[in-house]
């Protein structure tokens, strides 16, 4: 699963965008950019617009105002005829997994080479390694109402990065899952970020996922998640944004967050 | 939370307005790719040949009534012969097809709203369009084309049934001659009458599976607007039907009038 995308200019850009809903500020002025092969983790309690982030990143939603770049397309001036194209580059993990529930898991990780014509050989290589990479190559023939929560989000993961997107985005890949199965998805996240290096946009509420994200590294060789050794600069590749009342209250790495002294994100790291 | 007259007045224009677009992009896919040819087929068969028991069912009771009421009537007039030709005139020119499109959009529009609407709240919908799939031409194109053809089919053969319906009435209960019922029947048949039979099918097609697909991918609100769509798809489109049917009939009647 090599990249495509060899230039090292930023993968998404948010410039001054504003959206309201029922006349409330959902995001006001939001600026942010995800540089190339680094994971953005997006805090914030619900409510303050995080999905509605990623959605926009997707050209799903358009803002009130601003600009949105992704990819080098700017994605708020994009008709929705020439999103298709663009979003064929960009992976999306949805909260709920999203699963076509009439499509078996073959055909759901598949959906999109299918789209793409691909022969019927190649597909099924893709999609057992796709399957593989999440560890779920024995559900081809299950249907999304017959995987737990975990196996549909590993699925999802699966559908998402089986074109080797060059970029993806995660709505809370680990909302309402047990410790354990929110690991082995951390896991899978941190293996795409250090062994495809793939930029990420990852929302979640939980602290520790994205914390363990920024203090562990993939090791390709051990085929297993390891913590940073000492004297690694484990701020390089994970960067967080905190989302308050529409306005970003922070942006910076693991070390500054953990050592911020907003009242709020202490408030909230000690949660 | 309060709306104003003008907070409703927009929402209508904007829900008008929504459903245009839906409706001209569903044609407007035609002429450009990608074409779903399978989803179609596979629309054509749950629409048309799952549509056909219902449709053959109600068409030859319809018929078979519709003849045992004509001819109690005609009879009073000496006019007993004219079974067939009533028969076959009221179900080519009217019946059939607002009947066959009753029956369909029962099944079909509240099928496809319910289908959509079901893959709306649950982010499928988006998931696809994120997948870099259009969804008004892997969802609702191939149920509008499929629903057009296949309805014009089905009131054909609900015409023929229907017919078939009133023989067994007109010769079994009321001794009359299988022959002379079936030929006027035939005969009575011009131009203005199937023209009349087949271009309304084709219309209430377009109208049944464009509102439901309308209603499903509007659907919000989880299970309950799931259901609420379901509802408003098949009221919707029964109602817009029967009135176009309305303006249909006048329209042609000037091109095609009795003689």
């Amino acid at each position: 699963m090599d990249q495509s995308n060899e230039s090292h200019e930023p993968v998404i850009v948010f410039e001054d965008v504003s959206i309201e809903f029922d006349e409330k500020q959902v995001l006001d002025r939001l600026s942010f950019t995800l540089p190339h092969g680094q994971t953005k983790v997006l805090f914030g309690v619900a409510g303050a617009g995080k999905t509605l982030v990623l959605k926009l990143a997707l050209g799903l939603l358009r803002p009130d105002s601003g600009r949105i770049f992704v990819l080098g397309n700017e994605v708020t001036a994009m008709k929705e005829q020439d999103l298709f194209a663009l979003r064929q580059r960009i992976g999306m993990v949805f909260q709920e997994s999203a699963l076509f529930d009439s499509l078996d898991v073959e055909d759901n990780v598949s959906f999109r080479l299918r789209e793409e014509r691909v022969p019927r050989e190649e597909i099924d290589k893709r999609v057992t390694d796709a399957l593989r990479f999440v560890e779920l190559e024995h559900t081809l023939k299950l249907f999304p109402s017959e995987l737990s929560g975990g196996m549909r989000r590993r699925v999802a993961i699966a559908r998402a990065i089986i074109t080797n997107p060059e970029v993806l985005l995660y709505d809370s890949p680990t909302a309402g899952l047990d410790p354990v199965t929110s690991t082995t998805i951390v896991e899978l996240l941190v293996k795409q970020r250090d062994v495809y290096k793939t930029s990420a946009l990852l929302v979640t509420h939980r602290l520790q996922d994205a914390f363990t994200m920024a203090t562990h590294y993939f090791d390709y060789d051990k085929n297993k998640m390891l913590p940073v050794p000492h004297g690694w600069d484990w701020n390089s590749n994970t960067s967080f944004l905190v989302l308050k009342d529409g306005l970003k209250l922070f942006e910076g790495n693991a070390s500054e967050i953990a050592n911020s002294n907003n009242e709020y994100i202490r408030e909230y790291l000690s949660l | 939370m309060q709306f104003s007259l003008t907070d409703i007045a927009k929402k209508n224009v904007l829900a008008v307005q929504e459903y245009s677009l839906l409706a001209w992009s569903s044609i407007a896919n035609i002429f450009s790719s990608p074409r779903y040819i399978a989803d179609t087929f596979q629309q054509a068969d749950i629409i048309g040949v799952g549509s056909l028991p219902i449709v053959v069912l109600t068409g030859f009771f319809l018929g078979a009534v519709l003849a045992l009421q004509s001819a109690n009537s005609l009879a009073r007039f000496g006019g007993l012969s004219f079974t067939g030709e009533l028969v076959s005139l009221s179900m080519v020119r009217e019946i059939g097809p607002v009947l066959t499109g009753l029956m369909v959009a029962g099944r079909s529009a509240t099928g496809m709203a319910s289908e959509l609407g079901s893959m709306q709240v649950t982010e499928q919908i988006d998931a696809m369009r994120a997948l870099g799939t259009d969804p008004s031409k892997k969802l609702v194109t191939p149920r509008v084309v499929s629903t057009v053809i296949m309805l014009v089919m089905l009131t054909v053969i609900s015409d023929l049934v229907s017919m078939a319906g009133g023989a067994m009435v007109a010769v079994f209960m009321l001794r009359q001659d299988a022959n002379q019922y079936w030929s006027t029947a035939w005969q009575s048949l011009g131009l203005g009458d199937v023209v009349m039979g087949l271009l309304k099918p084709f219309v209430f097609g377009y109208i049944i599976s464009t509102i439901g697909c309308y209603y499903g991918l509007s659907a919000r609100g989880g299970t309950q607007g799931v259901g609420r769509a379901t509802t408003q798809a098949m009221v919707s489109a029964s109602v817009i039907m029967v009135i176009t049917d309305l303006f249909i009939t006048q329209l042609l009647l000037n091109f095609f009038p009795f003689t």
